[in-house]
């Protein structure tokens, strides 16, 4: 026995359902929406990522409240802190091992360029080892200038080729 | 209670070489490089001063003979007293001293860290390895001669220095070096800062 199906018939209510919209404006939404950070916390710029993260500044407000301490987990890596170059290797081997597409904040002075370590033994800028979105400034930065730096970086996102990008690939 | 008053006299009449050091602060001695574990050793089980707190060295500069001191500082947990024992490193270009890894455990990653930056090769240490530079790093960075900014110098992993290119940079010091004015009231002009910052590592400082 086959149930006869009774939606073979033009069903009215499916066009008042449908939403009409551009691929890449859908897919950039969802990226947007539930950007995930691997928080790369080498300093004190972690405490301010973690007060960014917690109930008075609630970086879940953005959708990236879901920090994942997993590389293959996490959209977005937020460089909170200083990196040394003894360091510097396992912060561009994190960032491989995270899957496409992926972002990078680079959080504070030490992070975007050494800040105040003039000195042999620190990364002078985490540009030099990864691609960086978002620079931050502040030595910490306060979370309002986090949190502006993930509303920049989903801005950028918003309007990536992501649907050619994909095809294309 | 200033326990520590009569300790230099007291090592004197076990160890005769043991001599005093000048210190504003704490009481000192110097010791010969061989009898500095023998005289921790008396201090420790002798005197009480059953604590390491520090050990680290003193780069006196290039040409400078005798060149490096290892520097102990003993603490007593039963009189509250500190000791400082000073040691000069017998050779001036390849200085060692016998490990205290087995007064103290301790001491093991104190002398790694004086070994990483001035070079001081500790006898006897269990595991001599640098703690905060990395493995392959040529340089002692503490040491007189080493700027600052430091020397450029390869990263230690290659699958990372081929993807990136990046290696190790002399620091651009903005036209440091960076000093705090002494005697200021002011916090924003006493901040550390570059003595000239009128140029930098892409506008060289004009010839005066």
């Amino acid at each position: 026995m086959v149930t006869p199906n009774a939606e073979l018939a033009y069903n009215s209510k499916i066009e008042g359902e449908v939403v009409v919209s551009r691929l890449d404006s859908v897919v950039n939404w969802v990226r947007t929406n539930s950007m995930w950070p691997m928080p790369m916390g080498l300093a004190c710029c972690a405490i301010e990522l973690m007060g960014t993260a917690s109930a008075r500044f609630d970086i879940a407000r953005f959708g990236a409240e879901v920090m994942r301490f997993s590389p293959r987990q996490s959209d977005c890596m937020i460089v909170a802190g200083t990196v040394t170059y003894k360091m510097a290797s396992a912060v561009r081997r994190i960032y491989d091992q995270m899957a496409e597409p992926k972002w990078v904040i680079a959080m504070g002075a030490c992070a975007s360029s050494g800040g105040m370590y003039r000195s042999y033994a620190t990364l002078q800028g985490v540009d030099r080892i990864i691609p960086v979105d978002v620079y931050v400034s502040g030595c910490p930065p306060r979370p309002e200038a986090l949190l502006d730096a993930l509303m920049k970086l989903q801005g950028k996102v918003r309007r990536e080729r992501s649907a050619t990008q994909l095809f294309s690939a | 209670m200033p326990a520590t008053v009569a300790v230099t006299t007291l090592l004197q009449e076990k160890f005769p070489q043991v001599t005093p050091r000048a210190s504003l602060d704490l009481e000192a001695v110097n010791v010969p490089p061989a009898d500095v574990i023998a005289v921790l050793k008396a201090l420790r089980d002798d005197h009480g001063f059953d604590m390491l707190v520090d050990l680290t060295a003193i780069d006196w500069a290039e040409g400078v003979s005798p060149r490096f001191t290892v520097v102990y500082h003993v603490f007593s947990t039963t009189h509250h007293g500190y000791i400082r024992v000073a040691a000069n490193c017998a050779n001036d270009e390849l200085p060692a001293m016998p490990t205290a890894v087995g007064l103290w455990a301790g001491a093991n990653w104190h002398e790694r860290e004086a070994y990483d930056m001035f070079g001081i090769k500790f006898d006897g240490h269990p595991d001599l390895r640098r703690i905060l530079m990395w493995d392959e790093y040529p340089h002692f960075p503490l040491r007189k001669e080493f700027p600052l900014a430091g020397i450029e110098t390869p990263l230690p992993d290659p699958d990372v220095v081929a993807e990136t290119g990046a290696k190790a940079i002399a620091a651009p010091m903005m036209g440091g070096p960076f000093v705090a004015a002494t005697g200021e009231i002011n916090l924003t002009e006493a901040e550390p800062r570059a003595k000239d910052e009128s140029w930098s590592e892409v506008r060289e400082k004009p010839k005066a």
